[in-house]
């Protein structure tokens, strides 16, 4: 029986095999940032114990960092934490992005950037959305900081062997429908549950269509699916993407990695826990409508009603009563006056052209507040070198400094209570942007698109004479 | 980590579906630096409004939640963020143990680093105790090394999980010690593969 790459990657990493037991397996990379280490570090110090493989972590600043005026930084408990990171960092010899760093950025946009994150590799990092990796061909996914504490002191996880779902979308996209879409289409149809116990490995033409940036917006949302991961075989688009990054191996060393990052995808017979077919011509542009990634429809589709009970009731009561919606009512009647474009799932270089082809000579509709923030600084400069800053800018939308900011709103960036955000990031739980605030998911050209008319609109409508991205 | 082997306590109800750690503990309590005292802010936007006082209506606000170290929620509690300020917050609360049908893997793991047992009964089974914890004086007894969960009243219910995970909660060990026991196959995993520096 053939295996599938999630199997390759898995026995490759197993340091103990035993009866009764969880695999100990083998952790290559860790990411760490601000938020979910320092209680880790403090448990080394006070156990006397070392981090194991520096070599093998790297670290950022980026849930609290502010995007304008970044080096003052108001808040007292959010300044403490940024410096621990960066005493830790120096303390246990740790390569650190810190603010003032050209390599800063959203940890899942810089890994990739400088070519951390490679094929048939295991990554953590105390942060859900580390699934982000997987569109390398690796099995990356989020820790609590105990873990964080057990792979920086051993390097390793006590880990049960999860099971495989393999997810194939099939045909191709319509225009205008993006990366975003098809991730919240599946979470839509699933649940935020289906993928609970799994890891997943997308295939078909759909996914071997898109770009490494695209493949990481997939995989980033595995986890709104319950999947703590979710990959994509590596192929050409991944190998050219790699080429040339910063720690990728050069020349023959990179021959010879490429050649063994083939033999990962799965075989033809290889058999899956669970497998799941769609037809990715049938995906409109997403918009989530409720407090949960799955409570999603498409941009031409509608609020569910009570009646038609595809929702249990008190669930929708709910959500509707927290977003302010009415059952039944049009997607493209929910009015939005705030704009979110970046975080780890829509904040690189192509989702920023796209955003900027569909403002570039319009305006910002009045009485909406619309704000880009690169996921990196490398991402702000090639923005800036391409002149999208000043399409944005001349637009209406604010130009800000890399990091997570209105995604989760740990810094100053939030939306007000009862206001509606259309949002390029992940999570549309209840608080998630600000207390009291209705964040609504779409993929980045439907941010746009939002901004300009202060409501959703259908994007497959717009009358361009290129075709949209 | 405490040992926990047999425990009696009362049950409080959150009859909520999909409760992810962005409610169980909202984003601005995170910039602590210390692993204690997030109990006060366990579920803060559903239990205080936006003055600061308790909302009447949340299900642990009401007088029969009161004093219970057993917390009884629908499925897939603790979506979303990896966030283990969640347990942290869940057990400095005073919750012990877990009760739902399903739970999300990240949180579910948090839980168990941090001696909380996180048990999943069949969607029968946890309305059943969803209806019964009502009643004045009701309590849970949880057996962990033999896997049972039962009422006085004769309800009695089996759950799973995974015997490492029931040793290092029912022995209330470090793992990172057990696992530095192994430093040798690390070593050699490390010479076999060649793991060089990134």
């Amino acid at each position: 029986m053939g295996k599938s790459i999630i199997e390759k990657i898995w026995d490759r990493h197993i340091v103990n095999e035993e009866e009764g037991k969880p695999d100990l397996v083998y952790i290559d990379l860790q990411y760490i940032h601000e938020v979910t280490s320092p209680q880790a570090f403090e448990g080394l110090r006070l156990k006397g114990r070392t981090v194991r493989r520096p070599d093998r972590t790297f670290a950022t600043m980026d849930h609290n960092v502010p995007t304008v005026n970044r080096y003052f930084i108001e808040d007292d408990i959010a300044r403490k934490q940024l410096e621990a990171l960066a005493q830790n960092c120096k303390e246990f010899g740790i390569r650190l992005a810190d603010l003032d760093s050209p390599e800063q950025g959203i940890v899942h946009v810089i890994g990739p950037e400088l070519g951390l994150t490679q094929p048939g590799m295991t990554i953590v990092c105390g942060d859900s959305h580390t699934s982000t990796h997987g569109a390398f061909g690796s099995i990356a996914f989020g820790i609590g900081t105990s873990e964080v504490e057990h792979v920086l002191a051993t390097q390793t996880l006590w880990q049960t062997k999860p099971r495989t779902l393999k997810l194939e979308v099939n045909g191709k996209l319509g225009h205008g429908v993006k990366a975003k879409d098809v991730i919240l289409y599946v979470i839509s149809k699933f649940g935020v549950d289906f993928g609970t116990g799994y890891i997943i490995e997308y295939c078909g033409e759909v996914f071997r269509d898109m770009s490494m940036e695209e493949r990481m917006t997939v995989c980033n949302m595995s986890i709104e699916g319950g999947a703590r991961a979710g990959l994509v075989a590596p192929d050409e688009t991944t190998f050219s993407y790699l080429k040339g990054r910063k720690y990728v191996p050069k020349g023959e060393e990179f021959e010879r990695n490429v050649q063994d990052w083939r033999s990962l995808s799965s075989d033809e017979d290889a058999v899956y826990d669970e497998e799941i077919i769609l037809d990715g011509s049938l995906i409109s542009p997403m918009v989530s409508w409720g407090t949960n990634p799955g409570m999603a429809s498409g941009v031409d589709g509608r609020v569910p009603t009570f009646a038609e009970d595809i929702i249990d009731p008190k669930e929708l009561n709910r959500a509707l009563e927290y977003m302010g919606l009415e059952e039944g009512m049009a997607i493209t009647d929910i009015p939005v006056q705030h704009v979110f474009i970046g975080s780890c799932t829509n904040s690189r270089i192509e989702d920023l052209r796209q955003a900027a082809e569909m403002i570039e000579g319009r305006e910002v509709h009045k009485g909406v507040r619309a704000m880009v923030v690169p996921g990196s600084q490398s991402v702000k400069r090639q923005a800036e070198d391409e002149g999208l800053d000043e399409i944005f800018k001349s637009s209406g939308f604010e130009w800000r400094e890399s990091g997570c900011s209105m995604c989760l709103s740990m810094n100053p960036d939030a939306v007000p209570a009862g206001e509606h955000c259309a949002s390029t990031s992940n999570r549309n739980f209840e608080g998630r942007q600000g207390a009291g605030a209705r964040t609504h998911l779409v993929s980045p050209a439907m941010a746009a698109a939002a901004a300009i008319h202060g409501k959703f609109v259908d994007i497959r409508n717009f009358k361009r004479t290129e075709p949209i991205y | 980590m405490e040992p926990i082997t047999l425990y009696r306590g009362k049950a409080a109800v959150l009859d909520r579906k999909n409760v992810d750690t962005d409610q169980i503990i909202p984003k601005q309590f995170l910039k602590r630096i210390e692993r204690s005292g997030f109990g006060e802010f366990l579920f803060y936007n559903w239990r205080f409004d936006e003055s600061g006082n308790e909302r009447p209506d949340f299900e642990l606000n009401q007088p029969h939640n009161q004093n219970t170290s057993i917390l009884i929620a629908g499925e897939n509690f603790g979506c979303g963020s990896s966030r283990e300020h969640a347990p942290w917050s869940l057990k400095d609360y005073g919750f012990d143990i877990v009760i739902a049908p399903s739970y999300a893997d990240i949180f579910k793991s948090n839980c168990m680093k941090n001696g909380m047992v996180p048990i999943a009964l069949t969607a029968a089974e946890v309305k059943h105790l969803m209806e019964a914890a009502s009643a004045p004086d009701y309590e849970l007894t949880i057996d962990l090394p033999n896997q049972t969960l039962k009422d006085d009243k004769g309800f009695e219910a089996s759950f799973d999980i995974h015997p490492y995970w029931k040793e290092m909660l029912v022995k209330g060990w470090d793992e990172i010690s057990i696992t530095l026991q192994y430093e040798k196959e690390i070593s050699s995993y490390e010479s076999r593969t060649k793991v060089a520096s990134s």
